[in-house]
């Protein structure tokens, strides 16, 4: 098992916004997590990636067999966990190029291999490049600062195939994308995705789903995994809306 | 979020990593000052009756001035009668090559990280080291020779080329200009003398490291540059103190003369001891700094990174009296724990259609202040004078300052002068990225703050840029992770 999350609360300032959260990733799959706004999606990806500013009040997470919860942020990146940011942040004066050495070295080292150096870099960067058409002129500016929305989306897809993760999140990557940059940012998913690896895909819209085809669909719906199955379920929920859940939740509740 | 917070103290926490003493004899003049100070040390560099002169006119000037009370800096009153003004090292070497150069102050050199023989072998930098007061290395100077090149210790200046020192010192750092200017003019004991003549353009970067050495030295340099008609010059002063507990003052003098169509850049990075992280020691560093555009399409450019000190008061100037002269002002002041720095620049457009440019980047942390301090003044004659200005400050946490004090006076119609301001705090959400894609705290903070600084660093010269930028990660080093 890649992934196991077993009953993961979290809270941020004193609000409880995960309220038991169970899921299982092997390796291989991919999972689609959906949800109304507002149902944590952003904070479970949050507290998997480490953000400190969620308290994790309950459960726990192996990652590789390993307590992902006691790992720093930069560790599990480093294990191999990558989140795709629904909000990717600007770092001005930051080429990505630059950034991403900084980052594939770090990572490099903790796997025990020699640091790249420039041509190797530059070469592998030319070949991950292509995956989400991604132009160099868009690498020496400054990290997704002034990028387009889908600029910054085809980023941090690059950043993934630069950085080859084992679990790769991606938070709601496809909003704000239109069809053709869709589809872009899909591709170069699929092309990473291998049986070694996992991807969870987060989104409220199936839309993404007919290009990224899941394995699992959960859906996510005020902090609790409400109702999981396959791509159909995803079709359901776009021909249904959320209401049919909302209503099935309060009726158990 | 307090998480954010702590993190940003601890990178502030690490030690000053110059602080060391060298060892070599000491040939002192008594603490205090007075007129006979004043000729003692004239006497002993054997200078000639009228720098003897102009060195007592500028002391009675200071005498009848007050320090001033106008930076946004605070510290315990200065007592000038318990100051060294003299210190030279005693085995003086009469460096021809560098075998001949005292172990001790080769050895002092590398831990500096400038082993001279590597800038001489690798980066062609012809480097004139003060230790003290008395230069004591002057390298490639055969070969700037050739062109014409002076560059030397001012005090082999004042012997060699009396009537060039005559004719520039002063003449745009009057010895009347500013408290700690007439000081410096009173009892400055070395510094560095650079001419470039006509239509030459120096091969290589010329470079100063200053050291500010035994304990209760005042540290007063003179640095004269003068660039000739349509010469180029690119200067790059560095400096590193050791370690101490009192306070150490040093106010310097730098004054560069550009002629008509010369072109002067004048690079600092400055890391002196900044105190400890209770804010106890430092370096006073109170410095004048001014260039003249004499001629018409002169330029002077200014870039400084400042990382060290406890206080700095600094504000590197640029007379536009040539028509369609330009002067820039880029700088880095970074302040840490209790550090605190007033510093800016002035550009006095006097000439038709001269330009100026500022780009500002202050970084707070700690507990320290930091504040931009700059003038604009365009006079009635500048016909079409242009300024931009950009000032930006970065805080790191919540305890400590940025301040922006522009000032700006526009007497003719026809100028048009931009002032740009933003402060911003370094973003829990960048390092988390950073974070995210495997990079730890400490590099994150240092990837992001040189991000800021770039537009500064990269005036600097290549190999000064990398220190530059290894340095400002050193400063900061502790205040966030
Ligand atoms: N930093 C925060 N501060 C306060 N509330 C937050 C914060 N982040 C998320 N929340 C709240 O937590 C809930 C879940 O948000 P989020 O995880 O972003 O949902 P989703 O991604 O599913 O739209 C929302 O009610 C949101 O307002
Ligand atoms: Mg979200």
């Amino acid at each position: 098992m890649l992934l196991t999350i077993n009953n993961l609360q979290a809270s941020i300032d004193g609000m409880d916004i995960l309220k038991g959260i169970n899921l299982n990733v092997n390796a291989g799959e991919v999972h689609a997590i959906m949800g109304p706004n507002g149902s944590g999606k952003s904070t479970l990806a949050s507290v998997l990636a480490g953000r400190e500013e969620y308290e994790v009040t309950g459960g726990e997470v192996l990652f590789n067999g390993k307590d992902l919860l006691e790992l720093a942020p930069e560790e599990r990146a480093r294990e191999g966990l990558f989140l795709a940011f629904q909000y990717p942040v600007e770092i001005p004066g930051v080429s990505t190029t630059n950034f991403l050495k900084t980052a594939v070295n770090q990572v490099r080292e903790h796997r025990g291999l020699e640091p790249l150096d420039a041509v190797s870099f530059l070469r592998l960067m030319k070949e991950k490049m292509q995956l989400v058409e991604m132009s160099q002129a868009l690498l020496n500016r400054s990290l997704n600062e002034g990028f387009s929305g889908g600029e910054k989306k085809r980023n941090e897809i690059f950043q993934m195939a630069m950085l080859e993760p084992q679990l790769a999140i991606l938070d709601e990557t496809d909003s704000g994308l239109d069809i053709d940059a869709l589809r872009i940012v899909a591709s170069g998913v699929n092309k990473l995705k291998g049986k070694d690896n996992a991807v969870i895909v987060v989104t409220h819209y199936q839309r993404l789903l007919d290009y990224i085809v899941p394995d699992f669909v959960h859906v996510l719906y005020k902090g609790r995994i409400v109702k999981s199955g396959t791509k159909e379920l995803a079709m359901e929920l776009e021909e249904k809306g959320y209401d049919w859940i909302k209503a099935e939740v309060e009726a158990g509740a | 979020m307090a998480k954010d917070t702590e993190i940003l103290e601890s990178i502030t926490s690490s030690e000053y990593k110059w602080g060391w003493e060298t060892k070599i004899e000491n040939d002192s003049a008594p603490k205090g000052l007075n007129e006979d100070i004043i000729r003692f040390i004239s006497a002993k560099k054997e200078e000639p009756e009228w720098l003897l002169e102009w060195r007592l006119k500028a002391y009675h000037q200071w005498l009848s001035m007050k320090e001033p009370k106008w930076p946004n800096v605070q510290y315990p009153e200065v007592d000038f009668q318990d100051i060294i003004y003299y210190s030279a090292p005693k085995k003086k070497p009469t460096a021809k090559s560098l075998d001949e150069v005292d172990p001790e102050l080769l050895d002092t050199f590398k831990r500096l990280g400038i082993s001279l023989e590597e800038q001489k072998r690798l980066t062609g930098v012809a480097v004139d080291a003060v230790i003290d007061s008395v230069s004591v290395a002057t390298t490639f100077k055969a070969k700037l020779g050739e062109l014409g090149i002076i560059f030397m210790s001012f005090s082999e200046a004042v012997k060699e080329h009396p009537e060039l020192v005559r004719k520039y010192l002063g003449s745009v750092v009057p010895v009347t200009d500013n408290y700690y200017a007439a000081l410096n003019s009173a009892v400055f004991t070395d510094g560095s003398f650079c001419y470039i003549p006509k239509g030459v353009r120096c091969p290589m970067e010329l470079s100063t490291y200053f050291r500010i050495n035994a304990a209760n030295t005042g540290q007063f340099e003179r640095t004269l540059i003068v660039a000739d008609e349509g010469s180029y010059v690119s200067y790059l002063e560095g400096c590193t103190a050791p370690q101490r507990d009192e306070n150490q003052l040093h106010a310097a003098v730098v004054e560069i003369y550009a002629a008509k169509k010369a072109e002067v850049k004048y690079s600092t990075v400055q890391n002196w001891y900044p105190g400890d992280k209770q804010g106890k020691g430092g370096i006073y560093n109170f410095v004048t700094k001014r260039g003249i555009c004499a001629g018409d399409y002169a330029k002077i450019s200014w870039t400084q990174v400042e990382t060290g000190s406890a206080i700095t008061w600094k504000y590197p100037s640029c007379i536009l009296k040539g028509d369609y002269s330009v002067g820039e002002f880029y700088s880095v002041a970074v302040t840490n724990n209790y550090q605190q720095a007033d510093t800016g620049t002035k550009m006095i457009h006097i000439g038709k259609h001269t330009k100026s440019r500022i780009v500002s980047k202050g970084i707070s942390a700690g507990r320290s202040q930091n504040s931009y301090r700059g003038l604009v003044q365009i006079m009635k004659r500048a016909e079409g004078a242009r300024n931009f200005s950009q000032c930006d400050s970065l805080l790191m946490g919540d305890k400590c300052g940025a301040h922006t004090f522009p000032y700006i006076e526009v007497e003719n119609p026809t100028a048009k002068v931009e002032h740009e301001a933003t402060t911003s705090k370094i973003g829990e959400d960048q390092i988390f990225y950073c974070n995210q894609r495997g990079i730890d705290t400490e590099d994150a903070v240092a990837l992001i703050v040189n991000g800021y600084a770039k537009e500064v660093l990269k005036q600097l010269p290549m190999e000064f840029a990398v220190e530059a930028q290894k340095l400002l990660a050193l400063t900061l080093e502790g205040s966030v992770g």
